[in-house]
This record gives C-alpha cells, sequence and structure tokens, in this order.
C-alpha cells in the first residue's frame, strides 16, 4: 500500500476537497453512515496527517468514517476503488445507479400492487373459503365471546382476519418482566440508604438544630432479553405469528435482540426497531434467507454462543427460545450448545408450539436434548399462551420451576 | 513532560520508545487523535494491547494517567466527583456551635472546592503539573447507557457541570484513550466524536516482535513456536481465542518451567494459560495440540530449507 495515490489529488487542495468529497459520497451511497461535517473533518485530518504515503491515507480516512467493525470492509474496497482512479467509480457509479433507482422502483410498485390486490381478494370473493373455515368453528363462537375464541384458537388454524385480529392483540400485549436492581439510586419517601447529597442540601435549608436525613433507593429496571426463534419448515405458521409477537417486545421497550435461525443464524434486531410492523417482517424476509427449510439447531445455537453470546447476555440476559424441538441434524451439538446457553444467561425459557398437543412428549432427540437445560417450559401456539408468558415472565426467576419437574421426569422416562 | 509527535513516523517512536509494538494503521490514528485533541476510541477483543496503548502513551509522555474502569451502574459520583459529607456535617456543627448563622455563608462555604472529592473525571479536567493527562476510559461498554449520555457532554466540551460550583472546564483537553472488549454496542452519537479504530490480532511477525520485547528471556525458538501455535488456535473455532496477553503469559510460564521448545506434555499442562474456557482447553488438549506442533514443526522446517537455499 506504499505506493502513490492517484495524481489528480496531489494538485493542490482544491481536488482535495474535491476528491474528498465524491469519496464521502461514495460511501455514503454504499451505506455508511456518512454526514455532510465528516467531509470536513476528513479534511482536517488529511491535511494534519499528510498525504504523503497512501497507507496514511488510508487510515487517516478509515479513523475518521469507519464507526464500526463491520464497515471496515466495506470501506476498505471503496478506498481502493476510488483511490486507484476516482474517475472510474464515478463512472460506474452513475452507470449503477439509475438502473437500481428502476429496479428498486418497480419492485416496490410490483409489491404494492401485489399487497392492494392481496387486500382486494380477502375482502371479496376468496371470502367464501374463510366461511367455510368458519363454520367448523361456529359452535364455538356460540358459547364463547369472539374474543375468547381468538385467545385459545391455534396459530395454525386462524383465518386471515382472525390472524389480523391476533396480530393486534400482540401488538398491545405487554410484557412486565422481572425486573433486576441496578446500582444507580433514585429518591425515595421510605427509610433504606441516605442520601448523603440530598441531606446536607436539606440541612442548609431547615436551618434547626437536626438534620433532616433524606433517603435514597436503588432503582429498577428490566433484564434484557434475548429471543432466538426458529423459522424451519415445522415452525412455519408459528413462526409468523412469534415474528409480530418479537417485533411487539422490541419496539415496546430497550433492551431486546432478536434472532432467527433455520439452518444459519441471523439477528434481526435491526430491521425489528422500525415501527411498522410490515415494513419490518418485509425487511426480515429480505434478510433470512433460511426460510422454511431444514433445522440445524445445535449449530445455530452454537454460533448464537460463539459470536453473541458475550455481546447480548452480558448484563443478566433472560433467554426465549422459541422451537417445537425437531432437528434434522439428529440433535448434533444440541445439548453441549444448550448447555453452555443456559450457563451464560439469567434464565433461558423454552417456548414450543408443540405442547398444545394434549398427549405431547418431548421425546424427540432435540427435545430430549434442550429440556435439562431450560429453566421454563411453556405453550406458544395461540394468544393465550402468550398473554401467559408475558405473566410468567414477571415472576422471578427460580419461581418458574414449578411443573418443569414433570417433563423433565418424561424425558428421563 | 514530553512534546506531542509531529508525524506519523515519530509517534510510532514514541511507541516503541514504550517498549509498544505498534503497525503503522494505529499510530497514524493515534498521531490524528494527539494533533487534533479527539478522543481515540479502541475496540477489539480482549487482550490485544488497548488499554497498554493509554498507559504507553502516560510514560512516555510523561503525563499521569488518569483511569477510569467501567462497570454496570457506575454513576457520576464515583466517575466526576462527590463532596466529602462527613466533613461537611462537622463544619455545619462547628459553625452553630460558634453561633455564626449565617446561612448563605455556610453554604457557601460547604460547598466549595475544600470539600470536594475529585474522581477520575474531574481529575482529568484539572491543570496537572505534567501538562493534560491521559484518561483512559477503560472497558466503557460495560456501563449503562445513561453513563455514555452523560459522556458526550464531557468529550465534545471536556467540561463537567457541578450545580454547586458551576462548570470546570480543562484548560487543556485531556489525552483521552477509551476502549471496548464490544460486549455490547457503543452508541454512534459517542463513537462520533472518536476517532475510532478496530484493534486486531497481531500478524505472525509482529506477535514476534512483540514476544521479542515483551518478553526476552524466552528462548528463539520456543517463541517462534509459541507465535504460531497461538496464530493457529486463531483460527480454530472457539470461545476465546487467545489474545497477545495470553501469548506472553504462555511464553513466561513456558520459559519458566526451563522449557526451549514445545512439546506435546508441556502444552497440555499450561494449556490453561491460553484458553480460557473449559471446552476450549478439552478441544485442543491432546491430539489436536499434537496435530498443530506438528504442522508447525513442518513450516519451520520447510522454511529454514529455503533459506538454506
Amino acid at each position: 500500500m506504499t505506493d502513490a495515490i492517484a495524481p489528480e489529488s496531489h494538485a493542490g487542495d482544491g481536488r482535495l476537497v474535491e476528491n474528498l468529497t465524491l469519496f464521502a459520497r461514495t460511501l455514503r451511497a454504499a451505506g455508511l453512515p456518512v454526514g455532510p461535517g465528516k467531509v470536513l473533518e476528513a479534511l482536517r485530518a488529511v491535511q494534519t496527517v499528510g498525504i504523503e504515503r497512501r497507507d496514511d491515507l488510508y487510515w487517516t480516512l478509515h479513523a475518521v468514517f469507519v464507526t464500526r467493525r463491520d464497515q471496515i470492509a466495506l470501506f476498505d474496497q471503496a478506498f481502493h476503488l476510488f483511490w486507484r482512479n476516482p474517475k472510474i467509480l464515478d463512472r460506474v457509479m452513475q452507470m449503477l445507479l439509475p438502473e437500481f433507482q428502476v429496479a428498486a422502483d418497480e419492485e416496490e410498485k410490483r409489491e404494492r400492487v401485489k399487497r392492494r390486490l392481496q387486500e382486494a381478494m380477502q375482502q371479496a370473493p376468496g371470502e367464501q373459503q374463510e366461511t367455510e373455515k368458519e363454520e367448523l368453528e361456529l359452535d364455538a363462537t356460540l358459547t364463547w365471546s369472539q374474543q375468547d375464541v381468538l385467545r385459545t384458537k391455534d396459530f395454525e388454524q386462524m383465518s386471515n382476519a382472525e390472524m389480523e385480529q391476533a396480530k393486534r392483540a400482540i401488538r398491545d400485549l405487554e410484557l412486565p418482566l422481572d425486573l433486576l436492581r441496578t446500582r444507580r439510586y433514585r429518591a425515595a419517601r421510605t427509610p433504606g440508604r441516605a442520601d448523603m447529597r440530598r441531606t446536607m442540601r436539606a440541612a442548609l435549608r431547615s436551618g434547626s438544630g437536626d438534620i433532616p436525613i433524606q433517603w435514597k433507593q436503588q432503582t429498577k429496571r428490566p433484564p434484557p432479553l434475548v429471543l432466538i426463534c426458529d423459522i424451519s419448515g415445522s415452525m412455519a405458521q408459528y413462526s409468523r405469528m412469534v415474528l409480530h409477537f418479537m417485533h411487539a417486545v422490541t419496539s415496546d421497550r430497550d433492551r431486546v435482540q432478536s434472532f432467527v435461525f433455520g439452518t444459519r443464524l441471523t439477528n434481526i434486531t435491526h430491521y425489528l426497531r422500525h415501527k411498522d410492523v410490515d415494513k419490518a417482517l418485509e425487511k426480515v424476509g429480505e434478510e433470512v434467507t433460511d426460510w422454511e427449510g431444514g433445522t440445524r439447531i445445535g449449530a445455530c445455537l452454537e454460533s448464537f454462543n460463539r459470536v453473541w453470546s458475550r455481546r447480548v447476555l452480558g448484563q443478566g440476559a433472560t433467554v426465549l427460545l422459541i422451537t417445537d424441538g425437531l432437528d434434522r441434524d439428529n440433535a448434533e451439538g444440541l445439548a453441549r450448545a444448550v448447555e453452555r446457553l443456559h450457563k451464560s444467561c439469567r434464565q433461558l425459557i423454552w417456548l414450543n408450539p408443540l405442547l398444545r398437543y394434549g398427549g405431547y412428549q418431548p421425546k424427540s432427540m432435540g427435545a430430549k436434548a434442550i429440556m435439562p437445560y431450560v429453566d421454563a417450559f411453556r405453550a406458544v401456539h395461540n394468544l393465550e399462551s402468550l398473554e401467559d408468558l408475558a405473566q410468567a415472565l414477571a415472576k422471578p426467576a427460580g419461581v418458574q420451576q414449578e411443573g418443569l419437574n414433570r417433563w423433565q421426569e418424561m424425558v428421563e422416562a | 513532560m514530553a512534546a506531542l509527535p509531529t508525524s506519523v513516523d515519530a509517534t510510532q517512536q514514541l511507541l516503541s520508545d514504550g517498549r509498544y509494538v505498534a503497525d503503522r494503521s494505529l499510530s497514524t490514528v493515534l498521531y490524528l487523535s494527539l494533533s487534533l485533541g479527539r478522543p481515540l476510541f479502541l475496540e477489539g477483543e480482549a487482550g490485544t494491547g488497548k488499554t497498554e496503548i493509554a498507559k504507553v502513551l502516560a510514560e512516555t509522555l510523561g503525563r499521569s494517567l488518569v483511569r477510569l474502569q467501567c462497570y454496570e451502574g457506575l454513576d457520576v459520583a464515583s466517575a466526576v466527583y462527590e463532596w466529602n459529607y462527613a466533613r461537611q456535617m462537622v463544619e455545619i456543627r462547628m459553625s452553630e456551635a460558634a453561633g455564626d448563622r449565617d446561612r448563605e455563608q455556610l453554604s457557601a462555604d460547604i460547598f466549595s472546592e475544600q470539600f470536594l472529592i475529585e474522581r477520575p473525571i474531574l481529575k482529568a479536567l484539572r491543570e496537572d503539573v505534567n501538562g493534560p493527562p491521559v484518561l483512559l476510559i477503560d472497558e466503557l461498554d460495560r456501563t449503562d447507557e445513561p453513563f455514555e449520555a452523560f459522556l458526550l457532554e464531557v468529550l465534545s466540551d471536556f467540561q463537567v457541570t457541578i450545580p454547586e460550583l458551576g462548570t470546570v472546564k480543562a484548560p487543556k483537553p485531556p489525552i483521552v484513550v477509551i476502549t471496548s472488549n464490544r460486549t455490547r454496542e457503543i452508541h454512534d452519537a459517542l463513537k462520533r466524536r472518536c476517532y475510532y479504530h478496530w484493534v486486531d490480532y497481531p500478524t505472525y511477525e509482529r506477535e514476534l516482535e512483540i514476544l521479542r520485547v515483551k518478553a526476552p528471556n524466552a528462548a528463539d525458538e520456543l517463541s517462534q513456536q509459541v507465535v504460531r501455535f497461538v496464530q493457529k488456535l486463531r483460527e480454530i473455532d472457539l470461545f476465546k481465542v487467545p489474545g497477545v496477553a495470553e501469548t506472553l503469559d504462555w511464553a513466561d510460564a513456558l520459559t519458566q518451567l526451563d522449557k526451549v521448545a514445545l512439546e506435546p506434555q508441556a502444552i497440555d499442562d499450561t494449556l490453561g494459560v491460553l484458553l480460557k474456557y473449559q471446552d476450549d482447553i478439552a478441544k485442543i488438549e491432546g491430539s489436536e495440540a499434537r496435530q498443530i506442533l506438528d504442522q508447525i514443526k513442518q513450516e519451520m522446517h520447510t522454511e529454514a530449507a529455503r533459506r538454506s537455499l
């Protein structure tokens, strides 16, 4: 990297400013968060270090433009393309941009049309199918209110309209998690720890002989929550609803990290932060490539342990593992991975949609591997179970053990 | 107090004077941060020598090192300042006993500098005989978001506000080095105020040089083998691959055991120095270690043969 930089950039500051601006624009187009202020900053930095050496220029711009590790590769490519000959890149971008634009526009249009079509079909003739299905549930609707039927209905059997309703209900679902004590304090009325700072001020205010002690108490905050959801074929119907659930939880509170896995693990937290649930799920759909395929729970959890666990489980996190425990890999390495996962989080809760079947027994190899290491084992197949889950999460860890023994005995049997 | 370096080369020299083997990328970003007075944000795996940079900088520049070790729940009272309540109480009682009842005056007296306990950040903003100190904010990723937000003011204006006293502004900004092990992402707003650098594991040549500088007692063959072994380990899927600190510890341990070259038994006995997870140790111990060792020996052999040609 010690060869000289392109001759254009030697021709005085004028060219340098121009080139830096162009370079910043290139980076922005490539997806780096480069604000306008960065160009000035870069210019100042480059003037400080000088442009005698190409590698110095590289690291100088690197220091200014890169703020995260995952941006390094992008920066590296852009730099080498650009400073070899800025004109080439310019031309390449010009050639590419309009095409991208068209493609994206068209894509969006198609998407919009598709959705409108879907909506239209749902309302008009397509209703026939739905009414047929609803007839099956008719006896139920006679005895319970609409709301209650929905609450206990399996996600798998829901019609589209019901699904919509369920989604709305999920959105409004609150999730009171058991709170963790932090090391921060706030003012309190009841005696606990003396707040000397406020006491001192009160003493000065009162002016009488005695010093009224002011109190403070530790604040509490919910622990971080990590959701790991199976999106393989066997989970297809549930994972859609669970994704809605994940979106609701992610927008409801801070410190939530969401992952999905089929054959590989993907962190989707960033996409779920999008306010609009449809947009968010659309983004997730684009990002995740292993929808409704096979499952490799062991390998995926192991990669979670290796890549993410130290980054997201650090501060006493609760982990919700959402899977049916059916593993294509014959549960290879699963027990080891779950054990480590269990050791590195505060509590591990397994949500299993298969629990809805009365006679379900955790006898599959996957279930056998996971069972010994979970703190709680719950169903997640309808709204009611999701609500139950919300309440369970509000209990302190440890209390949840109840009921788990029965399942564990089944595994051992 | 030594003068700040005036070029990238001088910065590199400065680091090597402090027995820190740096590559040019680090020297460049460090030079930038020193000459433009912006904090340096160092991110990277544990044991790659991030904290060491601040120490070396303080030492070679003759500045004092102010270290703020971060932890969850770190608050202003333990990071910036606290009042000395016991002394304040005594002061109030004494003024009462003396019958001096001027409350305004008392209040002004009590919240004055003499009752102030400085914590690292305030200390770093104060005038120092050695020149602006080096402020090391270590493992920032361990704190919580509220503290990060608080740091924004400190890092952009180099000042803190004490309600009773007013604003304390640094006469000259301190040299700030922030490290993070990336156990969580630091907010972009904070990173924007810093120069960012990812401290990676060193290359073979650089790690060998580090070993020669920092562990000069290790035999030459042993050093080479140790570095090769560690570099091979970093390619394997482990929960925690060894950092430079572990390489140094391992070389030391082997030297203590009077080893001049790696041998299977010695590796198994000392693997705990290198790897910090039982799973990792179980994975490498025995046959895997032996295999790596054979590979290394093979490599060294072919290299020696090529050199003799």
